[in-house]
């Protein structure tokens, strides 16, 4: 099972053991749990706010109002990153689990995940970024 | 010779694991609910905050719109669903990972079960209840 539980000391780097504590595949299991945790509890507050499209059209602009502030859409560019994260890495996961070779892998593909999220990442942050800069700073 | 009594010194302090397979299907769970959030959940975020405007072209008309079809309500209803069920698995994962006290772990349990049950049934209600005239 790749990561469902804490980690436990795997061995040494002595005696030609494998390291997992304080290697990179600890830390890319960390950022794991840690986006999966935050998306969740995002989760909840969303699915309330939308919520209010029961209420009126006016209860649901004026929240939705709040994510279009400049600094409510920074936290949404990070919102997107976490996401994107978790979802690339947890098609790695299941590489490392259901593919002969993901294992042997496993490294060259949590630095082909970290790419793809820098290439998605910057084209997506400009589009979710440009229309609040140019409010801010370009004027009408 | 008198008899020693030891208390059987390999017990378990923990109960035997329960003698079901609900450990495998849920780690089970995670990776097939995983491969259709990646479409689900990545594409609605492609959708709402990227194309096309993003966030800033989102109102009341817009979900309006979007939800007259049941295409997207079926993909907003499914991806509520598998998003809670996944995410509360993976928080009772992490509640058990973390958890020191038993009292601790139940109230713990007890809250996000809860919490998702609420969620899921809110959700359903204000997909399939939605009135684009709501004010009339
Ligand atoms: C977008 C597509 C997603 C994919 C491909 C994905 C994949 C996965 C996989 C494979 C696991 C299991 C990891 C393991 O057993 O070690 C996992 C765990 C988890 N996921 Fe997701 N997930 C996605 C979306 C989400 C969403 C939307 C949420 C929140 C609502 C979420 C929350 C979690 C949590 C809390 C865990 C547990 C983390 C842990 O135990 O360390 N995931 N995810």
């Amino acid at each position: 099972m790749a990561g469902t539980t804490a980690p436990e000391r795997a061995g040494t780097s002595k005696g030609g053991g494998t390291l997992y504590r304080g290697d990179l595949g600890m830390w890319s299991w960390v950022a794991h749990r840690i986006t999966g945790v935050l998306t969740f509890f995002f989760l909840f507050a969303h699915v309330l706010d939308t919520a209010l499209v029961r209420v009126s059209p006016d209860a649901y602009d004026k929240v939705i109002e709040t994510y279009k502030n400049p600094i409510v859409n920074l936290f949404e560019v990070g919102l997107v990153g976490a996401v994107l994260y978790h979802a690339l890495n947890g098609i790695r996961v299941m590489l490392v689990d259901f593919w002969a070779k993901g294992p042997r892998y496993q490294r060259q593909m949590l630095w082909a995940i970290l790419g793809v999220w820098v290439l998605v990442m910057i084209p997506g942050t400009y589009f979710m970024m440009v229309r609040t800069v140019s409010d801010l700073f370009g004027g009408h | 010779m008198s008899e020693l009594t030891l208390a059987r010194p390999r017990t378990p302090r923990r109960p035997a694991a329960r003698r079901n397979n609900f450990e495998l299907y849920s780690w089970l769970f995670m990776r097939i609910s995983g491969v259709a959030l990646v479409v689900l959940v990545l594409g609605h975020l492609f959708i709402m905050n990227i194309l096309d405007g993003g966030v800033h072209r989102i109102n009341f008309g817009f979900v309006a719109g979007r939800w007259a079809s049941p295409f997207w309500q079926f993909w907003d209803l499914a991806m509520l669903w598998l998003a809670q069920i996944h995410g509360g698995n993976g928080l009772r994962t992490v509640i058990n990972d973390y958890a020191r006290k038993d009292a601790t772990r139940f109230w713990l349990k007890v809250l996000l079960y809860c919490s998702m049950v609420l969620i899921i049934a809110l959700g359903t209600y204000v997909i399939f209840t939605f009135d684009p005239n709501i004010t009339d």
